[in-house]
Protein backbone atom coordinates (compact mmCIF):
# COMPACT_ATOMS: atom_id res chain seq x y z
CA UNK A 1 0.00 0.00 0.00
CA UNK A 2 2.56 2.63 1.10
CA UNK A 3 5.13 1.04 -1.25
CA UNK A 4 2.67 2.65 -3.71
CA UNK A 5 4.18 5.73 -3.04
CA UNK A 6 7.55 5.50 -3.29
CA UNK A 7 8.08 6.32 -6.74
CA UNK A 8 6.02 9.51 -5.84
CA UNK A 9 8.46 10.22 -2.78
CA UNK A 10 11.45 9.52 -5.13
CA UNK A 11 10.38 11.71 -7.88
CA UNK A 12 9.83 14.93 -5.15
CA UNK A 13 13.37 14.21 -3.84
CA UNK A 14 14.78 14.65 -7.80
CA UNK A 15 12.81 17.50 -8.52
CA UNK A 16 14.55 19.30 -5.19
CA UNK A 17 17.63 17.70 -6.42
CA UNK A 18 17.07 19.07 -9.87
CA UNK A 19 16.12 22.86 -9.03
CA UNK A 20 19.01 22.97 -6.20
CA UNK A 21 21.47 21.86 -9.10
CA UNK A 22 20.12 24.33 -11.81
CA UNK A 23 20.65 27.00 -9.39
CA UNK A 24 24.02 26.24 -8.39
CA UNK A 25 25.10 25.65 -11.58
CA UNK A 26 23.93 29.09 -12.62
CA UNK A 27 25.76 30.51 -9.23
CA UNK A 28 28.78 28.31 -10.50
CA UNK A 29 29.04 29.06 -13.82
CA UNK A 30 27.75 32.62 -13.95
CA UNK A 31 30.01 35.81 -12.76
CA UNK A 32 29.78 37.41 -9.51
CA UNK A 33 30.22 40.92 -9.70
CA UNK A 34 27.94 42.32 -7.20
CA UNK A 35 27.89 46.54 -6.12
CA UNK A 36 25.70 48.81 -4.36
CA UNK A 37 24.03 49.98 -7.23
CA UNK A 38 23.28 46.72 -8.61
CA UNK A 39 22.18 44.99 -5.53
CA UNK A 40 19.66 47.52 -4.41
CA UNK A 41 15.99 46.46 -4.84
CA UNK A 42 14.38 47.81 -8.42
CA UNK A 43 12.44 50.39 -8.16
CA UNK A 44 11.84 52.33 -11.16
CA UNK A 45 15.64 53.78 -10.80
CA UNK A 46 15.10 55.67 -7.72
CA UNK A 47 16.33 54.70 -4.25
CA UNK A 48 14.76 52.66 -2.46
CA UNK A 49 12.79 54.94 0.45
CA UNK A 50 11.45 52.64 2.91
CA UNK A 51 10.79 48.82 3.90
CA UNK A 52 9.29 47.07 1.13
CA UNK A 53 7.40 45.00 4.20
CA UNK A 54 4.67 47.50 4.24
CA UNK A 55 0.95 47.39 5.49
CA UNK A 56 -1.12 45.89 3.01
CA UNK A 57 -5.10 45.78 2.12
CA UNK A 58 -6.90 43.87 4.31
CA UNK A 59 -9.20 42.13 1.94
CA UNK A 60 -6.21 39.92 0.77
CA UNK A 61 -6.50 38.45 4.27
CA UNK A 62 -10.30 38.37 4.21
CA UNK A 63 -9.40 36.26 0.73
CA UNK A 64 -7.55 33.94 2.88
CA UNK A 65 -10.16 33.50 5.46
CA UNK A 66 -12.83 32.58 2.42
CA UNK A 67 -10.08 30.34 1.11
CA UNK A 68 -10.09 28.12 4.07
CA UNK A 69 -13.60 27.57 4.71
CA UNK A 70 -14.41 26.81 0.49
CA UNK A 71 -11.59 24.72 0.58
CA UNK A 72 -12.94 22.81 3.60
CA UNK A 73 -15.95 22.46 2.14
CA UNK A 74 -14.44 20.33 -0.74
CA UNK A 75 -12.03 18.02 1.70
CA UNK A 76 -15.76 17.09 2.93
CA UNK A 77 -16.37 16.89 -0.63
CA UNK A 78 -14.36 14.74 -2.00
CA UNK A 79 -15.19 11.36 -0.13
CA UNK A 80 -18.67 11.97 -0.50
CA UNK A 81 -18.37 12.31 -4.08
CA UNK A 82 -16.36 9.40 -4.40
CA UNK A 83 -18.31 6.79 -2.34
CA UNK A 84 -21.37 8.53 -3.83
CA UNK A 85 -22.48 4.61 -4.97
CA UNK A 86 -22.35 2.91 -1.87
CA UNK A 87 -23.75 5.42 0.85
CA UNK A 88 -27.54 5.43 1.93
CA UNK A 89 -30.23 7.85 1.18
CA UNK A 90 -29.55 10.41 4.95
CA UNK A 91 -26.04 10.52 3.66
CA UNK A 92 -27.22 11.95 0.50
CA UNK A 93 -29.75 14.34 1.90
CA UNK A 94 -26.85 15.24 4.75
CA UNK A 95 -24.32 16.66 2.07
CA UNK A 96 -27.58 18.45 0.20
CA UNK A 97 -28.09 20.29 3.40
CA UNK A 98 -24.56 21.22 4.35
CA UNK A 99 -24.34 22.68 1.07
CA UNK A 100 -27.40 24.42 1.45
CA UNK A 101 -26.13 25.90 4.90
CA UNK A 102 -22.65 26.36 2.86
CA UNK A 103 -24.65 28.03 0.17
CA UNK A 104 -26.73 30.43 2.48
CA UNK A 105 -23.48 31.68 3.85
CA UNK A 106 -22.19 32.07 0.89
CA UNK A 107 -24.79 34.38 0.00
CA UNK A 108 -24.57 36.56 3.59
CA UNK A 109 -20.98 37.32 2.19
CA UNK A 110 -21.97 38.34 -1.54
CA UNK A 111 -24.80 40.70 0.20
CA UNK A 112 -22.25 41.80 3.24
CA UNK A 113 -19.77 42.91 0.25
CA UNK A 114 -17.17 40.38 0.97
CA UNK A 115 -16.74 39.39 -2.16
CA UNK A 116 -16.56 42.79 -3.69
CA UNK A 117 -13.03 44.48 -4.58
CA UNK A 118 -13.73 48.13 -5.05
CA UNK B 1 20.39 -10.34 0.39
CA UNK B 2 18.27 -10.86 -2.56
CA UNK B 3 16.02 -8.45 -0.93
CA UNK B 4 18.09 -5.72 -0.67
CA UNK B 5 19.48 -6.49 -4.42
CA UNK B 6 15.75 -6.56 -5.37
CA UNK B 7 15.30 -3.18 -3.77
CA UNK B 8 18.69 -2.01 -5.81
CA UNK B 9 17.04 -2.88 -8.90
CA UNK B 10 13.05 -1.59 -7.89
CA UNK B 11 14.83 1.48 -7.52
CA UNK B 12 16.88 1.54 -10.69
CA UNK B 13 14.40 0.83 -12.60
CA UNK B 14 12.11 3.55 -11.17
CA UNK B 15 15.14 6.49 -11.26
CA UNK B 16 15.26 5.17 -14.76
CA UNK B 17 11.32 5.77 -15.61
CA UNK B 18 11.66 9.59 -14.13
CA UNK B 19 14.54 10.16 -16.18
CA UNK B 20 12.28 9.05 -19.26
CA UNK B 21 9.18 11.40 -18.04
CA UNK B 22 11.37 14.21 -16.95
CA UNK B 23 13.73 14.88 -20.05
CA UNK B 24 10.51 14.92 -22.76
CA UNK B 25 9.05 16.96 -19.93
CA UNK B 26 12.59 19.37 -19.71
CA UNK B 27 12.00 19.14 -23.29
CA UNK B 28 8.53 20.24 -23.86
CA UNK B 29 8.97 23.01 -21.57
CA UNK B 30 11.71 24.87 -23.55
CA UNK B 31 10.32 23.59 -26.75
CA UNK B 32 6.53 25.45 -25.43
CA UNK B 33 8.52 28.73 -25.06
CA UNK B 34 9.14 28.27 -28.68
CA UNK B 35 5.96 27.74 -29.73
CA UNK B 36 4.19 29.77 -27.56
CA UNK B 37 6.52 32.83 -29.64
CA UNK B 38 6.16 31.18 -33.09
CA UNK B 39 2.09 30.81 -32.36
CA UNK B 40 2.06 34.09 -30.98
CA UNK B 41 3.97 35.45 -33.74
CA UNK B 42 1.73 34.03 -36.76
CA UNK B 43 -1.02 34.83 -34.78
CA UNK B 44 0.44 38.93 -34.75
CA UNK B 45 1.64 38.71 -38.40
CA UNK B 46 4.93 38.44 -37.25
CA UNK B 47 7.35 35.62 -38.25
CA UNK B 48 9.01 34.89 -34.63
CA UNK B 49 12.39 33.70 -33.75
CA UNK B 50 13.75 32.13 -36.39
CA UNK B 51 17.79 32.81 -36.54
CA UNK B 52 19.03 30.03 -34.15
CA UNK B 53 18.73 26.92 -35.96
CA UNK B 54 16.40 25.99 -38.75
CA UNK B 55 13.21 27.49 -38.35
CA UNK B 56 14.90 28.67 -35.23
CA UNK B 57 14.47 25.71 -33.46
CA UNK B 58 17.73 25.73 -31.57
CA UNK B 59 16.59 29.44 -29.71
CA UNK B 60 15.02 27.54 -26.42
CA UNK B 61 19.11 26.15 -26.31
CA UNK B 62 20.65 29.61 -26.83
CA UNK B 63 18.29 30.86 -24.19
CA UNK B 64 18.67 28.62 -21.85
CA UNK B 65 22.56 28.99 -22.08
CA UNK B 66 22.34 32.55 -21.90
CA UNK B 67 20.13 32.36 -18.83
CA UNK B 68 22.84 30.11 -17.31
CA UNK B 69 26.26 32.42 -18.32
CA UNK B 70 24.54 35.61 -16.34
CA UNK B 71 24.99 36.89 -13.06
CA UNK B 72 22.39 35.35 -10.20
CA UNK B 73 21.97 38.98 -8.29
CA UNK B 74 21.17 38.26 -4.55
CA UNK B 75 19.24 41.85 -3.56
CA UNK B 76 21.06 43.54 -0.30
CA UNK B 77 18.05 43.38 1.34
CA UNK B 78 16.56 40.64 0.97
CA UNK B 79 16.33 37.65 2.54
CA UNK B 80 19.01 35.48 1.37
CA UNK B 81 18.16 31.94 2.17
CA UNK B 82 14.40 32.50 1.22
CA UNK B 83 15.39 33.96 -1.92
CA UNK B 84 17.22 31.36 -3.33
CA UNK B 85 14.74 28.90 -1.58
CA UNK B 86 12.18 30.16 -3.74
CA UNK B 87 13.03 29.12 -7.16
CA UNK B 88 13.25 25.46 -5.75
CA UNK B 89 10.23 25.37 -4.12
CA UNK B 90 8.19 26.27 -7.09
CA UNK B 91 10.17 24.11 -9.35
CA UNK B 92 10.23 21.04 -7.28
CA UNK B 93 6.32 20.53 -6.85
CA UNK B 94 5.66 21.38 -10.78
CA UNK B 95 7.88 18.66 -11.66
CA UNK B 96 6.69 15.91 -9.11
CA UNK B 97 2.86 16.16 -10.02
CA UNK B 98 4.03 14.34 -13.14
CA UNK B 99 4.84 10.80 -10.78
CA UNK B 100 0.85 9.68 -11.07
CA UNK B 101 -0.06 11.08 -14.48
CA UNK B 102 -0.94 7.93 -16.42
CA UNK B 103 0.29 8.49 -19.85
CA UNK B 104 -0.91 5.34 -21.06
CA UNK B 105 -2.89 2.45 -20.14
CA UNK B 106 -1.18 1.12 -16.93
CA UNK B 107 1.49 4.01 -17.79
CA UNK B 108 2.00 6.14 -15.06
CA UNK B 109 5.18 5.65 -12.66
CA UNK B 110 3.01 5.65 -9.51
CA UNK B 111 -0.55 4.47 -10.02
CA UNK B 112 -2.11 5.62 -6.51
CA UNK B 113 -5.17 5.09 -5.39
CA UNK B 114 -5.31 8.97 -4.27
CA UNK B 115 -3.69 10.26 -7.20
CA UNK B 116 -5.93 13.53 -8.11
CA UNK B 117 -5.19 14.74 -4.43
CA UNK B 118 -2.03 14.04 -4.84
CA UNK B 119 -1.69 16.56 -7.68
CA UNK B 120 -3.84 19.28 -6.22
CA UNK B 121 -1.51 19.13 -3.33
CA UNK B 122 1.43 19.83 -5.34
CA UNK B 123 0.31 22.52 -7.64
CA UNK B 124 -0.91 24.27 -4.78
CA UNK B 125 2.81 24.21 -3.11
CA UNK B 126 3.78 26.03 -5.91
CA UNK B 127 1.77 29.30 -4.22
CA UNK B 128 4.58 28.91 -1.72
CA UNK B 129 7.41 29.58 -4.10
CA UNK B 130 5.32 32.81 -5.39
CA UNK B 131 4.57 33.98 -1.90
CA UNK B 132 7.82 33.31 -0.28
CA UNK B 133 9.80 34.99 -3.60
CA UNK B 134 7.88 38.22 -3.59
CA UNK B 135 8.59 38.82 0.53
CA UNK B 136 11.99 37.45 0.06
CA UNK B 137 12.82 39.94 -3.02
CA UNK B 138 11.89 42.77 -0.24
CA UNK B 139 11.18 45.02 -3.26
CA UNK B 140 7.25 46.72 -3.45
CA UNK B 141 7.03 45.51 -6.95
CA UNK B 142 7.75 41.69 -5.96
CA UNK B 143 5.60 42.42 -2.73
CA UNK B 144 2.83 43.35 -4.30
CA UNK B 145 3.06 40.95 -7.52
CA UNK B 146 3.09 38.47 -4.64
CA UNK B 147 -0.21 39.30 -3.13
CA UNK B 148 -2.18 39.55 -6.36
CA UNK B 149 -0.55 36.20 -7.14
CA UNK B 150 -1.74 34.23 -3.98
CA UNK B 151 -5.39 35.90 -3.51
CA UNK B 152 -5.72 35.08 -7.28
CA UNK B 153 -4.38 31.35 -6.85
CA UNK B 154 -6.26 30.97 -3.81
CA UNK B 155 -9.19 32.35 -5.21
CA UNK B 156 -9.00 29.87 -8.40
CA UNK B 157 -8.13 27.02 -6.56
CA UNK B 158 -11.66 26.65 -5.24
CA UNK B 159 -13.57 26.92 -8.57
CA UNK B 160 -11.01 24.13 -9.42
CA UNK B 161 -11.51 21.87 -6.74
CA UNK B 162 -15.62 22.27 -7.47
CA UNK B 163 -15.30 21.26 -10.90
CA UNK B 164 -13.25 18.44 -9.46
CA UNK B 165 -16.04 17.07 -7.51
CA UNK B 166 -18.28 17.03 -10.50
CA UNK B 167 -15.45 14.61 -12.17
CA UNK B 168 -15.10 12.37 -9.01
CA UNK B 169 -18.96 12.14 -8.72
CA UNK B 170 -19.00 10.32 -12.12
CA UNK B 171 -15.84 8.36 -11.74
CA UNK B 172 -15.79 7.53 -8.71
CA UNK B 173 -12.56 7.23 -7.67
CA UNK B 174 -9.73 9.40 -7.08
CA UNK B 175 -7.18 7.21 -9.69
CA UNK B 176 -6.39 9.23 -12.96
CA UNK B 177 -6.46 5.29 -14.56
CA UNK B 178 -9.69 4.63 -13.32
CA UNK B 179 -11.42 8.01 -14.25
CA UNK B 180 -9.97 7.63 -17.64
CA UNK B 181 -11.28 3.93 -17.91
CA UNK B 182 -14.53 5.53 -16.46
CA UNK B 183 -14.63 7.56 -19.94
CA UNK B 184 -14.43 4.71 -22.02
CA UNK B 185 -16.60 3.56 -24.89
CA UNK B 186 -15.76 6.46 -27.04
CA UNK B 187 -16.34 10.48 -27.49
CA UNK B 188 -19.66 10.29 -26.33
CA UNK B 189 -18.49 8.88 -23.16
CA UNK B 190 -15.60 11.52 -22.31
CA UNK B 191 -16.68 14.18 -19.09
CA UNK B 192 -16.57 17.00 -21.44
CA UNK B 193 -20.39 16.21 -22.25
CA UNK B 194 -21.84 15.84 -18.94
CA UNK B 195 -19.40 17.82 -17.32
CA UNK B 196 -19.38 20.77 -20.05
CA UNK B 197 -19.51 23.82 -17.50
CA UNK B 198 -17.83 22.00 -14.95
CA UNK B 199 -14.85 21.63 -18.04
CA UNK B 200 -14.69 25.87 -18.81
CA UNK B 201 -14.41 26.49 -15.24
CA UNK B 202 -11.72 23.53 -14.51
CA UNK B 203 -9.73 25.09 -18.00
CA UNK B 204 -9.97 28.63 -16.94
CA UNK B 205 -9.24 27.93 -13.40
CA UNK B 206 -6.36 26.38 -14.85
CA UNK B 207 -5.10 29.24 -16.89
CA UNK B 208 -5.91 31.73 -13.57
CA UNK B 209 -3.54 29.50 -11.55
CA UNK B 210 -0.37 29.22 -13.76
CA UNK B 211 -1.09 33.24 -14.00
CA UNK B 212 -1.02 33.34 -17.73
CA UNK B 213 -2.35 35.84 -19.79
CA UNK B 214 -5.39 37.34 -19.57
CA UNK B 215 -5.10 36.38 -15.58
CA UNK B 216 -1.39 37.56 -15.99
CA UNK B 217 -1.87 40.38 -13.39
CA UNK B 218 0.83 39.09 -11.01
CA UNK B 219 3.31 39.77 -13.55
CA UNK B 220 1.77 42.63 -15.34
CA UNK B 221 4.86 44.26 -17.17
CA UNK B 222 3.01 47.76 -17.69
CA UNK B 223 2.09 48.04 -13.74
CA UNK B 224 4.28 46.41 -11.25
CA UNK B 225 7.29 45.40 -13.92
CA UNK B 226 7.41 41.83 -13.43
CA UNK B 227 5.09 40.76 -10.16
CA UNK B 228 7.15 38.42 -7.70
CA UNK B 229 10.13 37.22 -9.38
CA UNK B 230 11.37 41.17 -10.92
CA UNK B 231 14.68 41.11 -8.60
CA UNK B 232 15.37 36.82 -10.01
CA UNK B 233 18.30 37.28 -12.72
CA UNK B 234 20.05 34.36 -14.74
CA UNK B 235 19.49 30.78 -13.50
CA UNK B 236 17.14 31.71 -10.54
CA UNK B 237 14.50 33.37 -13.00
CA UNK B 238 14.72 30.70 -15.31
CA UNK B 239 13.44 28.24 -12.45
CA UNK B 240 10.48 30.09 -12.26
CA UNK B 241 9.85 30.01 -15.93
CA UNK B 242 10.30 26.51 -15.91
CA UNK B 243 8.11 25.80 -13.06
CA UNK B 244 5.27 28.24 -14.73
CA UNK B 245 5.60 26.41 -18.29
CA UNK B 246 5.75 22.48 -16.69
CA UNK B 247 2.38 23.91 -14.55
CA UNK B 248 0.69 24.60 -18.32
CA UNK B 249 1.46 21.53 -19.65
CA UNK B 250 0.38 19.60 -16.32
CA UNK B 251 -3.10 21.87 -16.79
CA UNK B 252 -3.04 20.81 -20.32
CA UNK B 253 -2.38 17.35 -19.19
CA UNK B 254 -4.98 16.80 -16.65
CA UNK B 255 -7.43 18.34 -18.47
CA UNK B 256 -7.06 15.39 -21.43
CA UNK B 257 -7.50 12.90 -18.57
CA UNK B 258 -10.18 14.34 -16.68
CA UNK B 259 -12.44 15.68 -19.68
CA UNK B 260 -11.10 14.67 -22.88
CA UNK B 261 -10.85 11.07 -22.24
CA UNK B 262 -6.72 10.54 -21.64
CA UNK B 263 -5.63 7.98 -24.03
CA UNK B 264 -8.51 6.65 -25.55
CA UNK B 265 -9.52 7.79 -29.23
CA UNK B 266 -12.67 9.29 -29.63
CA UNK B 267 -14.21 6.29 -31.71
CA UNK B 268 -14.47 3.41 -29.16
CA UNK B 269 -11.70 1.29 -28.97
CA UNK B 270 -9.68 2.32 -32.45
CA UNK B 271 -5.74 2.91 -31.21
CA UNK B 272 -5.79 3.65 -28.30
CA UNK B 273 -2.57 4.60 -26.98
CA UNK B 274 0.01 7.47 -25.43
CA UNK B 275 0.01 9.51 -29.07
CA UNK B 276 -4.06 10.40 -28.02
CA UNK B 277 -2.60 11.79 -24.56
CA UNK B 278 0.05 13.66 -26.12
CA UNK B 279 -2.33 15.45 -28.55
CA UNK B 280 -5.10 16.31 -26.66
CA UNK B 281 -2.31 17.68 -24.23
CA UNK B 282 -1.27 19.52 -27.45
CA UNK B 283 -4.71 20.95 -28.35
CA UNK B 284 -5.06 22.23 -24.75
CA UNK B 285 -1.92 23.99 -24.68
CA UNK B 286 -2.41 25.77 -27.88
CA UNK B 287 -5.70 27.13 -26.70
CA UNK B 288 -3.04 28.83 -23.49
CA UNK B 289 -0.74 30.21 -26.04
CA UNK B 290 -4.62 31.29 -28.47
CA UNK B 291 -6.23 32.75 -25.01
CA UNK B 292 -2.98 34.64 -24.58
CA UNK B 293 -2.58 36.20 -27.90
CA UNK B 294 -6.60 37.21 -28.03
CA UNK B 295 -7.21 38.70 -25.07
CA UNK B 296 -6.64 42.24 -23.24
CA UNK B 297 -5.37 41.42 -19.36
CA UNK B 298 -8.47 41.30 -17.06
CA UNK B 299 -8.29 44.08 -14.10
CA UNK B 300 -7.47 42.65 -10.62
CA UNK B 301 -11.32 43.56 -9.71
CA UNK B 302 -12.85 41.66 -12.62
CA UNK B 303 -10.33 38.59 -11.65
CA UNK B 304 -11.66 38.42 -8.27
CA UNK B 305 -15.60 38.84 -9.84
CA UNK B 306 -14.93 36.09 -12.31
CA UNK B 307 -13.54 34.08 -9.71
CA UNK B 308 -15.61 34.72 -6.75
CA UNK B 309 -19.41 35.09 -8.17
CA UNK B 310 -19.53 33.28 -11.47
CA UNK B 311 -17.61 29.96 -11.49
CA UNK B 312 -18.12 29.25 -7.71
CA UNK B 313 -22.21 29.31 -8.22
CA UNK B 314 -21.72 28.03 -11.44
CA UNK B 315 -19.90 24.62 -10.27
CA UNK B 316 -22.01 24.79 -6.95
CA UNK B 317 -25.22 24.38 -9.34
CA UNK B 318 -23.76 22.29 -11.61
CA UNK B 319 -22.56 19.75 -8.72
CA UNK B 320 -26.44 19.80 -7.67
CA UNK B 321 -27.02 18.59 -10.67
CA UNK B 322 -24.85 16.09 -11.39
CA UNK B 323 -25.66 14.55 -7.68
CA UNK B 324 -29.59 14.27 -8.30
CA UNK B 325 -29.22 13.09 -11.54
CA UNK B 326 -26.52 10.35 -10.62
CA UNK B 327 -28.83 9.99 -7.29
CA UNK B 328 -32.21 9.20 -9.63
CA UNK B 329 -30.55 7.73 -12.76
CA UNK B 330 -31.43 10.42 -15.07
CA UNK B 331 -30.38 10.54 -18.76
CA UNK B 332 -27.29 8.83 -20.23
CA UNK B 333 -24.61 9.64 -18.81
CA UNK B 334 -25.73 9.11 -14.75
CA UNK B 335 -26.69 5.96 -14.66
CA UNK B 336 -25.44 4.68 -11.12
CA UNK B 337 -22.20 2.49 -11.04
CA UNK B 338 -23.42 -0.87 -10.34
Amino acid sequence: MLANYFPVLLFIVIGLVLGVALLTAGRVIGPSKPNREKNSPYECGFEAFEDARMKFDVRYYLVAILFIIFDLEIAFLIPWAVTLDTISGAAFAAMGIFLFILVIGFIYEWKKGALEWE
Amino acid sequence: MSGFLDTVIYTATTLLKIVLVMVPLILSVAYLTLAERRVIGSMQTRIGPNRVGPFGLFQPFADVFKLLVKEVIVPTNASRFLFLTAPVLSLAPALAAWAVIPFFDGGAIADVNAGLLYVLAMTSIGVYGVIIAGWASNSKYAFLGAMRSAAQIVAYEIAMGFALIGVLMLAGSLNLSEIVRGQSGGFFHWYLIPLFPLAVVYFISGVAETNRAPFDVAEGESEIVAGFHVDYSGMAFALFFLAEYANMIMIAALTAILFLGGWMSPIDGVGDGIWWFLGKTAFVLFLFLWLRATFPRYRYDQIMRLGWKVFIPVTIVWIAVVGFAIWFEIGPWFQQRA
